[in-house]
């Protein structure tokens, strides 16, 4: 099994070869995207496929990374090792504040209460009227390190954006086998039985969350010099919704799901809205089927598929 | 003086609105456990149902007649042909599928009637404003919402509370599987609440869109308020949803008119101006999570969740 | 199986998705604009208007064959840039005509335009690109908002009202109309309300409006915004105790929903569908017959831009190799244009007439706005003297 993620950014990695015979920057900016939400993703999947905390307000980390640089920018301040920091340290910080208040929620409700912050974060930056407000803040330039420009060459920042991708993915996975992550996901599985244990559940869930936080403004970081744009629709709680959609869609609680389920919603969105106006008619009966048929995702397909095909090939044993 | 009378009334106004669909929301939530973010497409499907008939017969009575019976088949379809496979599945699925729900219908809507707005006009009988007070004239449809709001509200508690089959909406919110142990036709009882709650959907739709332009996506923004709505008043109880959709209609409404005044008081008015509306925007999440703080499970959770 | 499936995903994508159109003589537009949402009457509006005057050209724009590639940009930003992306990598179009929406056209303009190819906004005219921004890659065939947002103020002015009530959307267009209409007028203002952006339920702001008394209110609430608005104010009663000015608020998208309610509001524009020149009568009866709609400005000035491209191509003898020939030729404005006189500013952005126009009733019982009164003749942004064009 952890042979599909390796083919995975082998795939990504290959890419830019392959693209080089079509059309170039699209393919490059089309990917890089489905990467940069694949980050949020992992941070996302992070928690509700390991600790069962449905987050509905995980866009709210993505924009505001994004506003951090954008913000640090109109002010003439590009450099990355002072942006990124800042972005970091904002989502995180966000995210633990909302933390301790979202944790002392359970089930539905705290899917509630993250999509009130979700919205709180979406109406102040309409709010902003100096950072463009509901018009949004363009970026005039992208982050600089150390005076080199790395983001304005396209292939250069779409193996950063690889490479920041990979890393995360290494850091979940590190996360989910050890000792805190055996204890975050023993919480999902019965929070009773790890409280007698002795652990405060509380405290590994808020620096789960803070962890995921980090994550989409990571993701936030990238985006705003992807587009060189924020605006307050990337908090939206529409975008919340689709990250849920992704992680659900690869297969949950896997993170090379989450990555999958990226890149085959906006992958589809992509070619269905290029087919017709009412590519929305397709799509929608398309993820209600894909939850009535594929319980785990296309993973979890994949792998009923894997499963039925070696039965019919399987030497009759006696 | 007269204004401040003119918010309170427009604040129930939009509370009981709220509070026709919170209510269906509710219902199905509480006694199905099952989330339906479609919930917002049915309301739309009213308004638009609402303006078909009416271009097709001329008459508002009968429009708003049979708009009614076409949202709850319409509802009924939908419970049977998607819901019904999603009751034993965990919310997320249950989001999912909704959301694709969601996605087709608003484009479906467009396909069908055109992105182009439409509009329904008020029954003559009650176009037209009405002098409440000295200085003080009020648009009598809105009377009519109010008063219709309010009406449904007391047919609820009637039915949920002095009925057989409210108790067993009740008993099925608080255990469902002991109900139907108890020899009750469990999916006969889904499908009554769930039909009923679309009904409801469906008639707030109808109400509104004399006042509102009936389009596509519509029902996306009163969907979260009515989740606000829900989760404030406790899932699963109807009075809850009551109380809090008054509550938020008159805190939304009292919120936009007098933010920009009261912030005026401690700011310049030019910033006074844009950072008002948008903490009036923020005012109701701002109250949920209070309300969610202090009562992890709302104000008025049904007894035994 | 599926080890390999995200390798193959990658170039199936790729495969689907790269077009090899061997055409070199088709010419290729790609439209971009908003075609989901509630304010898909508008970029629908757009769509057609080009449309209809390629076909009206005979399905060629100077002499060449052309294909239209039409995207959405569902209003968000950060899409249509993938789109327009899209449109200039994948399908290598010649021009780009849209957006409908200015704060698109702020994220759109610099792949466009950094990328060489020519832009042309049939709607959104935002004061940046007018001044220190311009671009000679850039035009428009609408107005700039400044122009728009002025109009009103100017007869109120001059009409002698006292006392007027703003409201408007709490955006940066939003505030750009409001300080447009104050740039004109200079009486008393009563209040000023910024709404949420989306708010579609008055209550609360037409008490306050009641309230002040004032002789007129302006008002600039695009869309589903607008609709509501008009139909509540009517019904308030307010119709009858004060002056209805607006902009882009009544206008022939929005007309089918207010229908009576907004009969007798004025607003300001650089058209209406009864402007008398006889290519404007024969575009607006074309457009009925073949959509079945009245024709609102955003029809009107991408049928402009069509005829703007025709003209410029003619100059160039089809070609759009050359890009400097093709700038210049676009300067020149080689067409006539619907709305009568046309000359393009030193920034690209056109000096044109501006009316107050009143809400009709026709005889078939659909709605339009009507001519009332001229209000600025042949008139220039103020932003063109920020241009470093000359």
């Amino acid at each position: 099994m952890s042979r599909l993620p390796i083919a995975i950014f082998l795939g990504f990695a290959l890419l830019p070869m392959a693209a080089a015979f079509g059309a170039e920057t699209y393919l490059l900016d089309l990917f890089m995207r489905v990467m940069i939400f694949a980050i949020a993703a992992l941070g996302l999947d992070l928690l509700v496929g390991f600790g069962a905390l449905v987050s509905f307000g995980h866009a709210a980390f993505i924009g505001i990374g994004a506003y951090a640089v954008a913000i640090l920018a109109s002010h003439g301040i590009n450099e990355a090792w002072i942006s990124l920091p800042v972005a970091l340290v904002a989502a995180t910080a966000f995210a633990y504040l909302t933390g301790t208040i979202c944790l002392r929620t359970r089930g539905v409700y705290f899917i509630m209460i993250t999509l009130a912050f979700g919205q709180m974060a979406f109406f102040l930056a309409s709010s902003l009227a100096p950072y463009g407000g509901d018009d949004g803040l363009t970026m005039h330039a992208r982050s600089t390190l150390f005076g080199l420009s790395p983001f304005k060459h396209e292939r250069l920042f779409y193996y950063i954006v690889l490479a920041c991708l990979v890393g995360c993915y290494c850091l979940c996975r590190a996360l989910v086998v050890s000792r805190f992550g055996r204890v975050f996901r023993g919480a999902r599985e019965n929070a009773t039985r790890m409280a007698t244990l002795g652990f405060d559940i509380y405290r590994y869930q808020l620096a789960a969350y803070a962890i995921s936080g980090a994550l989409g403004g990571l993701a936030g970081f990238l985006l705003a010099n992807a587009t060189d744009f924020v605006s307050p629709a990337y908090m939206s709680w529409q975008r919340s919704g689709e990250l849920i959609i992704m992680i659900i869609l690869g297969g949950l609680g896997t993170l090379h799901g989450a990555i999958i389920g990226t890149l085959v919603y906006s992958l589809l969105g992509e070619w269905l809205s290029g087919l017709t106006e009412n590519w929305k008619m397709i799509f929608g009966p398309l993820l209600v089927l894909v939850v009535l048929l594929a319980r785990s995702g296309l993973l979890g397909l994949a792998a009923q598929v894997a499963a039925w095909w070696r039965k019919q090939h399987a030497e009759p044993q006696a | 003086m007269s204004l401040l009378v003119v918010q309170i009334l427009n604040g129930l106004q939009l509370g009981v609105l709220l509070f026709l669909i919170a209510a269906g929301l509710t219902l199905v939530f509480g006694v199905m456990n099952f989330i339906n973010l479609a919930h917002g497409v049915q309301y739309m499907l009213g308004a638009y149902l609402a303006v078909m008939f009416y271009t097709l017969t001329g008459s508002s009575l009968l429009a708003l007649v049979f708009a009614l019976l076409a949202a709850l088949a319409f509802g009924l379809f939908l419970e049977f042909v998607v819901f019904r496979h999603l009751y034993e599945r965990d919310h997320l699925d249950q989001v999912i599928a909704t959301f694709g729900i969601i996605l087709f219908l608003n484009q479906a809507v467009k396909y069908v009637w055109g992105a182009a707005p439409l509009s329904l006009p008020i029954p003559e009988l009650f176009s037209g404003s009405i002098v409440l007070l000295p200085g003080l004239t009020y648009p009598i449809w809105r009377l009519v919402i109010i008063a219709s709001g309010l009406a449904v509200a007391l047919l609820l508690y009637i039915l949920v509370s002095r009925t057989r089959l409210g108790m067993l909406v009740r008993a099925g919110a608080n255990n469902a599987p002991m109900v139907s142990a108890l020899g009750v036709d469990i999916r006969r009882l889904f499908m009554i609440v769930f039909g009923f709650g679309t009904m409801l959907a469906g008639f707030a739709g109808i109400m509104i869109a004399p006042i509102l332009s009936v389009e596509p996506g519509m029902g996306d923004t009163i969907l979260i308020l009515a989740f606000v709505v829900i989760v404030i008043g406790g899932i699963g109880s109807i009075r809850g949803a009551f109380i809090a959709a008054l509550l938020i209609g008159l805190a939304d409404t009292l919120g936009r008119s007098f933010s920009v005044d009261i912030l005026r008081l401690v700011m310049a008015p030019s910033p006074a101006r844009t950072v008002g509306p948008a903490i009036a925007s923020m005012l109701i999440y701002l109250m949920m999570a209070l309300v969610l703080y202090f009562r992890p499970t709302g104000l008025f959770p049904p007894k035994g969740r | 199986m599926y080890r390999g499936f995200t390798p193959l995903a990658a170039i199936a994508a790729l495969a689907l998705v790269t077009t090899t159109a061997n055409a070199q003589d088709k010419l290729k537009i790609g439209l971009i604009a908003t075609l989901s949402g509630p304010p898909a009457v508008l970029g629908q509006q757009l769509r057609n208007g080009f449309r209809l005057a390629v076909k009206d050209l005979g399905g060629k724009l100077g002499g060449r064959e052309v294909e239209i590639i039409v995207q959405d940009d569902e209003l968000k930003p950060d899409i249509a840039v993938t789109k327009v992306k899209a449109l200039i990598e994948r399908d290598k179009v010649d021009f780009v005509v849209g957006p409908v929406f200015s704060n698109v056209l702020q994220t759109i303009f610099k792949p466009v335009t950094d990328a060489g190819i020519v832009l042309i906004s049939p709607n959104a005219g935002t004061s940046n690109f007018a001044g220190k921004e311009c671009n000679p890659n850039f035009f428009v065939t609408s107005y700039q908002n400044d122009q728009a947002f002025g109009v009103a103020g100017k007869y109120a002015q001059d009409a002698g009202l006292k006392k007027v009530f703003l409201i408007a959307p709490n955006y940066q267009a939003g505030r750009d109309a409001l300080a447009g209409f104050k740039s004109f007028f200079k009486g008393e203002i009563a209040d000023e309300i910024f709404v949420p952006l989306g708010q579609l339920d008055y209550s609360a702001e037409l008490s306050k409006i009641a309230t002040a008394k004032p002789d007129a209110i302006y008002v600039f609430l695009p869309g589903g915004m607008g609709i509501n608005f008009v139909k509540q104010f009517r019904q308030a009663g307010l119709a009858d105790k004060l002056v209805f000015l607006s902009a882009f608020t009544v206008d022939e998208s929005t007309l089918p929903a207010q229908q009576d309610a907004a009969l007798g509001f004025f607003a300001g524009a650089n058209w209406a569908p009864n402007l008398d020149t006889p290519q404007n009568k024969k575009f607006v009866a074309g457009y009925e017959k073949e959509f079945n709609a009245v024709p609102a400005t955003y029809a009107f000035q991408s049928y402009d831009a069509a005829l703007l491209i025709d003209g410029a191509l003619k100059l160039t003898k089809g070609s759009t190799a050359d890009k400097k020939a093709l700038q210049a030729a676009l300067q020149k404005a080689n067409f006539t244009s619907l709305r009568g006189g046309f000359k393009f500013n030193t920034n690209h952005y056109p000096i044109q007439d501006f009316y107050l126009v009143k809400v009709a009733k026709r005889a078939d019982g659909k709605f339009q706005t009507e001519i009332a009164k001229k209000v600025f003749t042949n008139d220039a942004d103020i932003h063109a003297k920020d241009c470093p064009m000359k």
